[in-house]
């Protein structure tokens, strides 16, 4: 601000107020400023939080509002710990997440590594690719739904071209071994684009020089590739891996609307589990204990990933 | 000059005297799912806006989240509503949780007498504690799963032939579960029209009830009980009974060798959609659909019949319908009373069911005329005489949702056995009842 914008600030300030904030330290008028945030934060985030642990150890159910609230311990989580059916759910996130995050990598890297040549036509390509992520969860989940229809769909009609399998042979959403395939695919359809932005970002970082340097030292391609290329997209990369995995891990709207859970349970990822659970069986304080659950396994296994990708970014 | 005061003062007059009533109109809502039904329901009301001068609005939610939305509502108090025909597995929350007015000093005080209405539908979607004349609704719309079929195809003199040679029996409406089957796979993949068809259209929906409301027409004419003793909750022999250990394996039959490819999550609407596409030669769904089928210019008329649950071991159906409430944090329970009663009456009722709704009203349904009134009219009246319903009890959501995992994870996921699933679900609702302080 220059001096005159200071000046007339000044003036601008009412003489009781000025007074008063004369005589406040530097810290002081820093809390003033930051306190509406962290009042907000406290409401926000740590009232909830504390609330909702608090819940976790009782019987309350928000659908009965007269009810006596019976504080029962552990016994909420121990109940989730124990259920066999959580477990499955908790396994077919642990699948979602790895194998949507594994080709989401390899194929959004890869995308990336072609777009960065910078070829003709190469901005048009880049917008076309990005086209999936830019589309709302519930418009993809419903046109992959018609695309998966075993009688009409073209995704089965594609692989019956290649395979010479009958289209209406095998249904990508209804079959317990392919429904967990069919919410990766779109999943990785849709987010890839997302992964390859933060590549392609990590990859137009890396100075020309380097790569010249090394065709100085006459480091074949492949080499620059390992040594030079992956290294410094690296800490990007990773930055993807835990943007994509936190996503993930409460995926709901797009497996809602393409599988609803099932077959079964097979496609129940903990989100809708947890959904269920809270505003459809309103066992609140249950899904509260499964919250804080899922919450401190997110927290605990972000914490160490950011520790991972700190210290490569000090490398 | 004269006439134009004249007409004033006559104006002024005619004011005055509407006055009073304008000022004690009121706008009411009306919630309910969003269905054929529900269209009927609006054209009945304009009746009511005239002779009351209230005025009507209406809040229709489609099928999928109609629980959710209305239960959020009025878990949360909300005023949205006016009148809720809330679905009859309500009625125990609605009761318990204090959403629902009680009616029984309304009815009395109006004259309005439960025996007047078909005693079926006075116990599911009125009373709590079940059976009990405590009253907490007006049955509004009697419902129950039925089942309509190509009559054409069942017709046709080829067909016949076909039919007859491959199971030495003749094509005819199912007598029992186990010929619904039959016939159900003789046309599952049958070139008809050179079209590929299917047996039939069942529900096998996961998230909200389709499977349980679909398993259940099952289960029911098997035998199937909730407890050994009603109010008991003395579940073990009776929901895993071997009559119904042998229905779910029916059922799972069913779904494997009989429906369309893809339909692992299908209830109302997809059910319509197979049938009118041509694409099933029969299919089960809510009686209230069938005016709409009938009505239908590509697949109505005469192409379509109509048949109720057919019986196994015994004659039963699964309850749909619901009864008319007034919400308890209504600010205006006296308009919707007003509605209440005034939709309660014979003649209103008798246009009801000329509308498309389903009267169950014993002036409408004794009617002589009643059973030739529609083609589905008789069925209709047999389906409510055997129909059953799932739990009512305030925790109905919980065991729903356990029952939609259990059964969808058998029959459509192919998880376990049925003796396994039952068992489950018995845990699954001890559980439920042990929190609920019953067990």
């Amino acid at each position: 601000m220059s001096d005159g914008t200071m000046d007339r600030v000044a003036k601008a300030t009412p003489r009781r107020v000025a007074r008063k904030i004369r005589g406040l330290s530097d810290r002081a008028i820093a809390w003033i400023f930051v306190a509406p945030t962290i009042f907000l934060l406290l409401a926000i985030n740590i009232f909830p939080l504390i609330w909702t642990i608090q819940l976790s150890f009782t019987n309350y159910r928000a659908n009965r509002i007269g009810r006596e609230v019976k504080n029962i311990g552990f016994r909420n989580y121990e109940r989730i710990l124990t259920d066999s059916d959580i477990w499955l759910n908790m396994q077919a996130t642990a699948h979602f997440l790895f194998w949507t995050i594994f080709f989401q990598v390899l194929i959004g890297f890869t995308l990336a590594y072609l777009i960065n040549k910078n070829f003709r036509g190469s901005p048009f390509w880049t917008t076309v690719i990005v086209l999936p992520m830019m589309l709302s969860p519930a418009v993809v989940g419903n046109f992959w739904k018609f695309l998966y229809q075993p009688q009409i769909g073209l995704f089965n009609y594609i692989v019956s071209f290649f395979t010479g399998k009958d289209p209406s042979s095998f249904e990508m959403l209804g079959q317990v071994n392919l429904a967990p395939w069919s919410i990766v695919i779109v999943d990785t359809w849709m987010w890839t684009p997302f992964v390859m932005l933060i590549c392609l970002a990590g990859l137009r970082s890396i100075p020309d020089y380097i790569y010249e340097a090394a065709e100085i030292d006459r480091a074949s391609k492949l080499r620059q590739f390992f040594t030079i290329t992956i290294p410094m997209v690296l800490p990007f990369l990773m930055l993807a891996v835990l943007f994509r995995g936190i996503e993930n891990f409460k995926m709901f709207d797009l497996v809602v609307q393409l599988t609803g859970g099932g077959p079964g349970s097979t496609t129940e990822l903990t989100s809708i589990n947890l959904k269920r659970e809270a505003f459809e069986k309103w066992r609140t304080g249950y899904a509260s204990a499964y919250a804080i659950i899922l919450f401190v396994t997110v927290f605990g296994l972000a914490s160490i990933y950011v520790k991972a990708l700190n210290k490569v970014k000090e490398r | 000059m004269k006439t134009k005061r004249t007409a004033a003062i006559v104006a002024a007059l005619t004011a005055s005297v509407s006055l009073p009533s304008l000022a004690a109109a009121e706008d009411l809502t009306l919630c309910w799912a969003a269905w054929d039904p529900a269209n009927a329901l609006v054209e009945l009301s304009k009746e009511f806006e005239a002779q009351s001068g209230h005025t009507m609005n209406f809040e229709f939610v489609p099928w999928p989240n109609f629980a959710d939305r209305m239960l959020n509502e009025l878990n949360s108090g909300g005023k949205l509503c006016d009148l809720l025909i809330g679905d009859s597995q309500w009625i125990g929350g609605g009761a318990e949780n204090g959403h629902y007015v009680k009616l029984n000093d309304f009815f009395d005080a109006e004259g309005i007498s439960m025996d007047d209405f078909a005693p079926a539908t006075v116990y599911a979607y009125s009373t709590w504690p079940k059976g009990t004349p405590n009253y907490y609704a007006l049955p509004a719309m009697g419902d129950a799963n039925g089942w309509f079929y190509r009559a054409d195809w069942f017709a046709d003199p080829e067909i016949q032939a076909a039919y007859k040679e491959a199971t030495g029996e003749d094509l005819r409406e199912p007598q029992s579960q186990k010929e619904l089957l039959q016939i159900a796979q003789f046309f599952q993949g049958r070139e008809i029209d050179g079209k590929t068809v299917y047996g039939a259209a069942i529900f096998t929906e996961r998230g909200s009830e389709g499977i349980t409301m679909g398993v259940t027409s099952a289960l029911y004419p098997w035998g199937f009980k909730y407890e050994n003793t009603p109010g008991s909750y003395d579940m073990e022999g009776a929901v895993n009974s071997p009559e119904a250990v042998e229905a779910l394996e029916f059922y799972k039959e069913f779904y494997e060798t009989a429906t369309p490819p893809g339909y692992t999550n299908s209830y109302m609407g997809e059910s319509l959609d197979a049938f009118k596409s041509g694409q099933v030669a029969m299919a089960m769904n809510w009686f209230a659909f069938f005016p709409g089928l009938y009505a239908d210019p590509a697949t109505g008329g005469d192409k379509i019949d109509f048949f109720v649950n057919p019986p196994q071991n015994q004659a039963a159906s699964t309850l749909g319908g619901q009864g008319i409430s007034v919400v308890a944090y209504s600010d205006k329970q006296d308009a919707a009373l007003e509605y209440i009663k005034w939709f309660a009456q014979p003649d209103v009722q008798a246009k009801w069911w000329e509308l498309g709704g389903y009267s169950a009203h014993n002036s409408v349904l004794q009617d002589p005329g009643f059973v030739d009134s529609q083609p589905f009219a008789g069925d209709f009246l047999e389906a409510m005489d055997a129909v059953q319903d799932f739990w009512q009890e305030p925790a109905y959501a919980e065991l729903l949702l356990a029952m939609q995992k259990r059964i969808h994870d058998y029959v459509v996921a192919d998880q376990g056995t049925a003796q396994e699933a039952l068992d489950k679900l018995i845990e699954d609702w001890t559980e439920t009842f042990e929190d609920e302080g019953k067990l």
